[in-house]
C-alpha cells in the first residue's frame, strides 16, 4: 500500500499539468478561431510565391 | 450599406492606433470559407503597399490588417478583396473593441477546472465504491482515499461553482429566487457532509458527485452563452453591413468620414446616391428623389428638394445632397421609434422561460422531498447523521440537470440547424416563443414583396432602345429596366438631372428617359411609378413598374395556414398596393395606410384578445409592432432598429425561412417537453430510491450521469426528419 503514497500524488500531478495546459491554450486564445486553425494547417507556408 | 471603395472615401473613422504606431482596421470579408480562400486572401492583402499584416479570422469572418506607421490606404484593401471576389465591409471599431468576450472565458475555464476536477476526484472514488461493494479495502485506505478525493473535489467544486454562486446570491438580493440558489444550496451542502462524514471516518463522500453535477451544469450554462454570444456576434455583423459613418463636410470644404455618433446638430453633411440619411436634417442644396420605405412602408420614392426636411433612415435615390443636421444620431426620428420598440421589449421581458417555469414546480418539490426525508428518517429511528446522508442523496440524485443542461442542448442544436439555413437565432427564450404563435402578421414592403420595383409587361424591343440610357443611371427604375436588357453599348454625352432622368446619344440622336415632363410628354400627371423613354422627335414609349411578391410568399403562407395559424396583413402603404399584394399572396385579411403606433396598437388590440402573434417586418413603421409582438422576424435587410426589436433575423430571398423556423420551434419545443417528462420519470424513480436509502455515492454518480447523457442525445434529434 506504501506504493499509493507515490502515486496517488503522481496521478494527480499529471492531471494537474493536463489543467495547467488547457489554462495556456485558453490564454493564448486557440479557441479564438477553430475553423481558421483547420484550414491554415492546410496552407503550404514555405511554397516560394 | 456596404461602403465601397470606388468613390475614395476618408476611412480614418475605422482605423485605430496599435502598440508599434501604426494603425489597424477590421474589415468583415464575405464568402471566406476555406483553406484556400484565407490563404488567397492574406497573401494578396500582405502584398498591398504599407500593409503589415494581415489575418483572416475564418470563424467569424474579420480580417485585421495591420498598416505601417502613418501610411496604407484602407480602400486598397477593399478594392482588392473586391477583385478577389470577396466583398467586404469595414467593421466598427466601437463594436470590434467590444467584443472580447471576458465572461465566455471565465466559464470555459470553470468548465476546465470541472473537468478536471470530476476526473481526479472520481479516480479517488473508484476505489470507495469497490469497497461498497464488499470488495477488500481496509477503513484506514478508505479514509485516505476519502481525504484525497476531498482534497482534489473541494476546491474544484469551490471555483466551478462561482458563477452558481454569484448567480444566486445576486437573485437573492433582490428577494427572488432563481435556478442557481437550490444549486448553490445543493452543492454546499454536499461539500459539507462530505467533509464531516471523512472525519468521522464514515462511508458516503460526494465529493465527486458535485464536482461532476457543476461539471454537467456547467456544459448547459456554456451552451446557453455561446448560443447568446454567437447570435450577438452575428446581429453585429448584419448592422456592420449598414451606413456606420457619415460624410461630414467641414468649413474648409473639406470632406471627412466621421463615425453617426459624433454628427452634432448643425453640421454640414453630404449624402451621396445609395446612401441612407444618417440624421434628420434640412435640406440646404441638391435635387433628388428619397425613398423612404424603410420608415413609413410607402414604396413610392418621394421627391425632396433644398428647404424640405429629411428623415434618418431614408435612402438618397438621385443626386447628391448637401444637408445640414437637425438632430444628432441619438435625438433622430429613428429615437422616437426606439422609445416604442423599448416600451414593447419591456412587456416581452415579463415572459417567463420553459425552464424557469419547471424550476417553480421542482424546487419546492424537491426541497419538501430533502426535508421530508430528513424529518421522517430521524423520526423513525434513523439516527441524524443517516437521516441527513439521505436527505443530502435526495438533493443529489434529483440534481436539476435536465433543467440546466436540456434546454440548452435543445436550444444550441436548433439554433445551429437554423443558422445553416439563414436564419439568425438571437435568444433561447425566441424560439420557445416562436413556438407557441397562432397569428402570423406580416408587413408588406421588403417582406411579402422584395421591396424594389420591377418592370411589368417588359417589351424587349422597347428595352433594347432604352438599355442604353437606362444603364448610365443609378436610379432604381432605370436599374430594374436594364435589369432586363442584355450587353449593350452605352450612350454619348450622358447627361443626368436628378428628380428628373436622364439624356444622351443614341446612334446620334438624342435620347431621354425620365418622368413624362422630362420626355416631353403632355398631359400625362407625374407618377412614381414610371418611366417614358423617347428619341427626339419620335413616338414616347412608357414603363410601368410594381413592388412584386417574393416569390415564394402565396406558398409560405399556404404553409403557414396548413399549420393552423391564422394570416394578415399590415402595410402603411397605399391601400391600392395592399390589395393587390395581399390578393396574390392568398390573404384575406388586411389594412393599409398604418402608422407605426397604429401598428403597435393593433399588436397589442391582437395580444389583449389572448392571440400570440409573429410579427414579420422590416421597416422602421414596424419596429415598435415587432417589438411588441409575442415573437418576432425581420429580413436581414431591415434596418438595424427592426433588427434589434426582432427576435429572429434571416437572410436570402426566400419567405420560407419563416415557415422553417417555425418548424424548428415547434421540435425545440417538443424535444425540451420530452427532456422534462424524462427528468420527471427519473426523479419519481430516484428520489423514493434515495429516501429508503438505496442510494450511495456509486449510484449517485452512475444516474446523474446518465441522465444527463439522455436529454443531450435527446436533444440531438432537434430537427432531425424534417425538411
Amino acid at each position: 500500500m506504501a506504493i499509493l503514497m507515490f502515486l496517488a500524488p503522481a496521478s494527480v500531478a499529471l492531471a494537474l499539468v493536463g489543467l495547467g495546459a488547457f489554462w495556456w491554450t485558453l490564454r493564448s486564445g486557440q479557441y479564438e478561431d477553430p475553423m481558421g486553425d483547420a484550414s491554415r494547417i492546410l496552407v503550404d507556408q514555405d511554397r516560394p510565391d | 450599406m456596404a461602403l465601397t471603395a470606388s468613390d475614395r472615401q476618408d476611412f480614418s473613422a475605422f482605423l485605430r492606433p496599435t502598440e508599434g504606431g501604426g494603425r489597424s482596421i477590421e474589415l468583415l470579408v464575405k464568402g471566406a470559407r476555406c483553406a484556400a480562400c484565407l490563404s488567397k486572401i492574406e497573401r494578396e492583402v500582405r502584398t498591398l503597399p504599407a500593409v503589415e499584416s494581415a489575418r483572416l479570422n475564418l470563424t467569424t469572418g474579420k480580417l485585421s490588417v495591420g498598416f505601417a506607421a502613418g501610411a496604407g490606404d484602407p480602400s486598397l484593401v477593399l478594392e482588392r478583396l473586391d477583385r478577389l471576389g470577396y466583398p467586404a465591409t469595414l467593421y466598427d471599431p466601437g463594436k470590434a473593441a467590444a467584443a472580447r468576450d471576458a465572461e465566455g472565458r471565465r466559464l470555459t475555464l470553470a468548465l476546465g477546472v470541472a473537468a478536471f476536477g470530476a476526473g481526479n476526484a472520481m479516480m479517488f472514488s473508484v476505489p470507495i465504491w469497490a469497497g461498497l461493494f464488499g470488495q477488500e479495502l481496509g477503513p484506514a485506505t478508505r479514509t485516505m482515499m476519502m481525504w484525497l478525493s476531498a482534497v482534489i473535489g473541494a476546491p474544484c467544486a469551490v471555483y466551478a461553482g462561482m458563477p452558481f454562486f454569484e448567480s444566486a446570491w445576486r437573485s437573492l438580493r433582490s428577494g427572488r429566487a432563481n435556478m442557481d440558489v437550490p444549486i448553490s444550496i445543493g452543492v454546499i451542502l454536499t461539500l459539507a457532509i462530505s467533509f464531516v462524514e471523512t472525519v468521522l471516518r464514515g462511508r458516503d463522500a460526494y465529493f465527486d458527485a458535485a464536482v461532476s453535477l457543476l461539471f454537467l451544469l456547467l456544459i448547459g450554462r456554456w451552451l446557453d452563452h455561446r448560443l447568446r454570444a454567437s447570435a450577438r456576434s452575428a446581429a453585429a455583423d448584419l448592422l456592420a453591413m449598414q451606413a456606420p459613418a457619415a460624410t461630414l463636410l467641414a468649413e474648409d470644404g473639406t470632406e471627412r468620414r466621421i463615425p453617426l455618433s459624433e454628427i452634432a446638430s448643425g453640421d454640414l453633411l453630404i449624402v451621396r446616391p445609395g446612401e441612407r440619411i444618417p440624421v434628420d436634417a434640412v435640406i440646404t442644396a441638391g435635387v433628388s428623389e428619397l425613398d423612404n420605405s424603410l420608415l413609413t412602408g410607402e414604396t413610392t420614392p418621394a421627391r425632396v428638394v433644398p428647404g424640405e426636411p429629411c428623415q434618418a433612415g431614408a435612402m438618397n435615390l438621385g443626386g447628391v445632397l448637401r444637408l445640414r443636421a437637425t438632430a444628432r444620431s441619438e435625438d433622430s426620428a429613428v429615437a422616437a421609434i426606439a422609445r416604442l420598440v423599448e416600451a414593447g421589449t419591456q412587456s416581452r421581458s415579463k415572459y417567463v422561460r420553459l425552464a424557469d417555469k419547471a424550476a417553480a414546480l421542482y424546487v419546492p418539490v424537491v426541497h419538501t422531498a430533502a426535508a421530508l426525508t430528513f424529518v421522517g428518517g430521524w423520526g423513525l429511528g434513523l439516527g441524524p447523521r443517516e437521516a441527513l446522508l439521505r436527505a443530502v442523496a435526495v438533493l443529489i440524485i434529483t440534481c436539476p440537470c435536465a433543467l440546466g443542461l436540456a434546454v440548452p442542448a435543445v436550444q444550441v442544436t436548433a439554433s445551429a440547424r437554423l443558422f445553416r439555413r439563414g436564419v439568425l437565432v438571437k435568444s433561447g427564450a425566441a424560439l420557445e416563443r416562436l413556438a407557441e404563435v397562432d397569428h402570423v402578421v406580416f408587413d408588406k414592403t421588403g417582406v411579402l414583396t422584395e421591396g424594389r420595383p420591377q418592370l411589368i409587361d417588359p417589351v424587349p424591343a422597347a428595352i433594347a432602345m432604352a438599355a442604353p440610357l437606362a444603364k448610365a443611371s443609378a436610379h432604381p427604375l432605370s436599374k430594374a429596366l436594364a435589369a432586363h436588357a442584355g450587353p449593350t453599348l452605352l450612350a454619348d454625352d450622358i447627361v443626368e438631372t436628378a428628380g428628373q432622368g436622364v439624356e444622351g446619344v443614341i446612334g446620334g440622336r438624342r435620347a431621354r428617359l425620365g418622368r413624362a415632363a422630362f420626355v416631353g410628354v403632355a398631359g400625362v400627371p407625374a407618377s412614381e411609378t414610371e418611366l417614358w423613354f423617347g428619341i427626339e422627335g419620335d413616338t414616347k414609349v412608357r414603363f410601368v413598374f410594381a413592388d412584386q411578391l417574393r416569390a415564394d410568399a402565396a406558398q409560405t403562407i399556404a404553409a403557414l395556414k396548413a399549420r393552423g395559424l391564422s394570416v394578415e396583413i399590415l402595410s402603411g402603404d397605399i391601400p391600392g398596393a395592399v390589395g393587390r399584394a395581399a390578393e396574390s399572396a392568398g390573404v384575406a385579411d388586411w389594412r393599409a395606410s398604418l402608422a407605426p403606433a397604429d401598428k403597435a396598437r393593433l399588436m397589442a388590440e391582437r395580444t389583449a384578445q389572448g392571440r400570440k402573434v409573429l410579427m414579420v417586418g422590416d421597416g422602421l413603421n414596424d419596429a415598435a409592432a415587432l417589438a411588441g409582438a409575442h415573437a418576432a422576424m425581420a429580413p436581414g435587410t431591415a434596418l438595424d432598429a427592426s433588427q434589434n426589436a426582432a427576435d429572429l433575423v434571416f437572410s436570402g430571398e426566400k419567405l420560407a425561412a419563416v415557415v422553417e423556423a417555425l418548424d424548428v420551434a415547434r421540435s425545440a419545443r417538443s424535444r425540451a417537453l420530452e427532456n422534462f417528462s424524462f427528468a420527471a420519470l427519473y426523479n419519481m424513480v430516484a428520489a423514493p430510491a434515495a429516501m429508503i436509502g438505496l442510494v450511495n455515492p456509486f449510484v449517485a454518480a452512475l444516474a446523474m450521469s446518465g441522465s444527463s447523457l439522455v436529454v443531450t442525445l435527446n436533444a440531438l434529434r432537434t430537427g432531425v426528419g424534417r425538411r
